[in-house]
């Protein structure tokens, strides 16, 4: 696990270019806007946002932290606390239940021997719920972000228990 | 062959390219349009009758006219891709599979409003496909569709796409303009509209993905020929997105006005219930519509045959009849139970309530506990008309629509599933079994 407070936090240079492009987005004064897409950049280099990192963010963004703050902890998709490599993010809305959805979160929590947001012991997966993702056609289904993909968050659709394991064998390593 | 209008040519090997999406006749729109006056686009998309895809169905035409237009201000156009009702996934499909759609739509109707930057707010969650929007965006920059300059007019226009950060709130126009500025998704209170103090307090119109891509067909084809699609007010095309027990879910394009018992047997679409069993309740337009049983969503309460259109699933009032909503069909097969479904939603709406204001944020909660208790056998006998109770003090009386569509599939279900409710309470041993179910062979068709 990174403890923020202990090293410096600054994006490669590469990102922090990515960060000036998207401030041109939105009008001079404006910067704020640009809070949400930054705070996914960082949340895909540290996989966590701590407060060191929210407030470098504010840095970034010539605002106040507490700006950030306020925002990262309205919006579901930003971990607070620290979590494993892959989170593996379980819809549990209506449509998703419909075709099995509880029985999945209920077969995760008894092979890893963890609950709702918890974390396996080796910090590989951490279980978490989430609401409605849009992928009702594919239910029932999961999110996981991909820092290989470059954070892209991966729809896994038509799950069942058998086609859950083979992907923690093939799929997340 | 039924008309298709937004998916035509969705299968066709390559069409997120520019090249594919141009061979099909592709961003004629845009070409027809910048020769004509942006009057004569609003014009045009007025006499198409389209309404809003995302839920309320308010005509586009007409919103786009309110646009005020003082001088000295830019004006925007917003999209609103943060599909998150559940039940509802058409957008995904759409922008994922073909989003050259949605950037003609969007570069004709930012001409149509005058707006020199338009922005597509696209949910957190949906990253994959913000980048198959980005290459879009490119493409179409580089072939001079966007820019400076467009097509040698004097039009110019940037386009860009923002990421949400998963909040079910932020579908609602005025939250989405103060995610896009930065800031916590609380709606505003109207007025002022958007119209005339939107992002950057600016004027501003929001539209959903679906409203702006059909734009481009209609600036092709005349608003005329658009309105002889569909019946009465409900013309053209809509895309439903169909889930739960059914053969085939899916996103399909109907013509407005298909019977709904059509939509649901037929191949062509749902293709019927699943494992063949019977049918006990649908949920027509997103979670935040009425649920009806069966009986009522085949047929309205006059024995007429119920179509998928605005007004037929509204015949009747919330009495009798639903809404068409933003078309996320979601479909219960006899082995449902309502109460734990209903318990679902609420938890959904506790959970994506803004907190901002009071009948929404303690009674959301409110009604997930009293929910929770009752399909977990602890229900008083009480507790139905105190649910009832709390759902009609949310609504009406909240900032947003959130506070209604959370009261409306409880007071909805109730209703319609009152014996199923009363059979958790007054046999809880019973009913708490696994797999339990009440049957209702009434309303089951």
């Amino acid at each position: 696990m990174i403890d923020h407070t202990q090293t410096q936090v600054r994006f490669p240079e590469e990102t922090l270019q990515k960060v000036q492009e998207i401030i041109k987005r939105y009008p001079e004064g404006r910067q704020k806007s640009a809070l949400l897409p930054i705070l996914h950049l960082a949340q895909n280099e540290w996989n966590w946002l701590s407060v060191p990192v929210m407030d470098y963010v504010a840095s970034l963004l010539n605002i106040q932290p507490i700006e950030v703050y306020e925002v990262a902890t309205f919006y579901t998709m930003f971990q607070l606390q620290p979590v494993g490599k892959y989170v593996l993010e379980v819809c549990r809305t209506g449509p998703c239940c419909l075709l099995g959805a509880e029985q999945l979160i209920e077969h995760i929590e008894n092979k890893f021997g963890i609950k709702i947001n918890e974390t396996t012991p080796d910090g590989r997966f951490t279980l978490k719920t989430v609401e409605c993702l849009a992928a009702c056609g594919g239910a029932p289904c999961l999110q996981v972000r991909l820092k290989r993909e470059g954070g892209i968050h991966k729809y896994y659709e038509f799950l069942n228990p058998e086609k859950f394991d083979e992907l923690v064998e093939t799929e997340w390593n | 062959m039924a008309i298709k209008i937004l998916t035509e040519h969705i299968n066709k090997p390559g069409i997120e390219t520019f090249d594919v999406y141009r061979s099909t006749g592709g961003y004629a729109a845009v070409e027809k349009a910048l020769k004509m006056t942006p009057e004569e686009t609003v014009e045009e998309v007025k006499k198409s009758g389209l309404r809003g895809r995302g839920g309320a169905g308010f005509p586009a035409g007409m919103k786009w006219s309110f646009l005020a237009k003082p001088e000295g201000k830019p004006r925007y156009l917003v999209c609103n891709a943060d599909e998150s009702e559940p039940g509802t996934f058409k957008d995904r499909y759409l922008m994922a599979n073909s989003p050259h759609t949605l950037i003609e739509g969007m570069i004709v109707s930012s001409y149509a409003l005058g707006a020199k930057t338009s922005y597509i707010y696209v949910r957190g969650e949906m990253l994959y496909v913000i980048r198959i929007l980005e290459k879009a965006i490119a493409e179409a920059y580089a072939k001079g569709f966007l820019g400076k300059n467009i097509l040698g007019t004097d039009y110019s226009l940037d386009l860009y796409v923002h990421p949400g950060g998963g909040a079910y709130i932020c579908g609602e126009e005025t939250a989405l303009l103060e995610s896009l500025e930065g800031k916590r998704g609380n709606p505003r209170n109207k007025p002022p509209f958007p119209a005339v103090s939107g992002l950057y307090a600016c004027p501003t119109v929001v539209n959903n993905v679906e409203t702006i891509s059909a734009v481009s067909w209609i600036i092709n084809n005349g608003g005329e020929e658009y309105a002889k699609i569909g019946i009465g007010r409900s013309t053209g095309t809509k895309l439903i997105s169909a889930c739960g027990n059914i053969n085939k879910p899916g996103v399909y394009e109907i013509e407005l006005g298909v019977p709904v018992e059509e939509f649901i047997y037929s191949d062509e679409y749902c293709g019927g219930i699943a494992k063949g069993k019977k049918l006990k309740a649908v949920v027509a337009g997103g979670s935040s519509v009425p649920i009806l049983p069966a009986n009522l969503i085949v047929k309205t309460a006059n024995g007429e045959s119920r179509l998928m259109t605005y007004e037929s699933l509204s015949d009747g009032g919330f009495a009798t009849g639903t809404m068409l909503g933003s078309g996320g069909f979601i479909v219960f097969d006899e082995d449902q139970c309502i109460v734990r479904n209903t318990w679902n939603f609420s938890r959904f709406y506790h959970h994506e309530s803004c907190g901002q204001c009071s009948p929404c944020r303690e009674g959301t909660g409110w009604m997930e506990r009293v929910l929770h208790r009752i399909e977990y056998g602890h229900g008083h006998t009480h507790d139905i008309d105190l649910l009832v109770d709390v759902a009609k003090k949310i609504e009406g009386n909240t900032i947003c629509p959130l506070g209604d569509a959370a009261a409306w599939p409880v007071g909805s279900a109730i209703r319609h599933f009152r014996d199923e409710f009363e059979w958790h309470i007054k046999h809880p041993h019973e009913a708490t079994k696994k797999g339990a179910v009440y049957r209702q062979e009434a309303v089951l068709v």
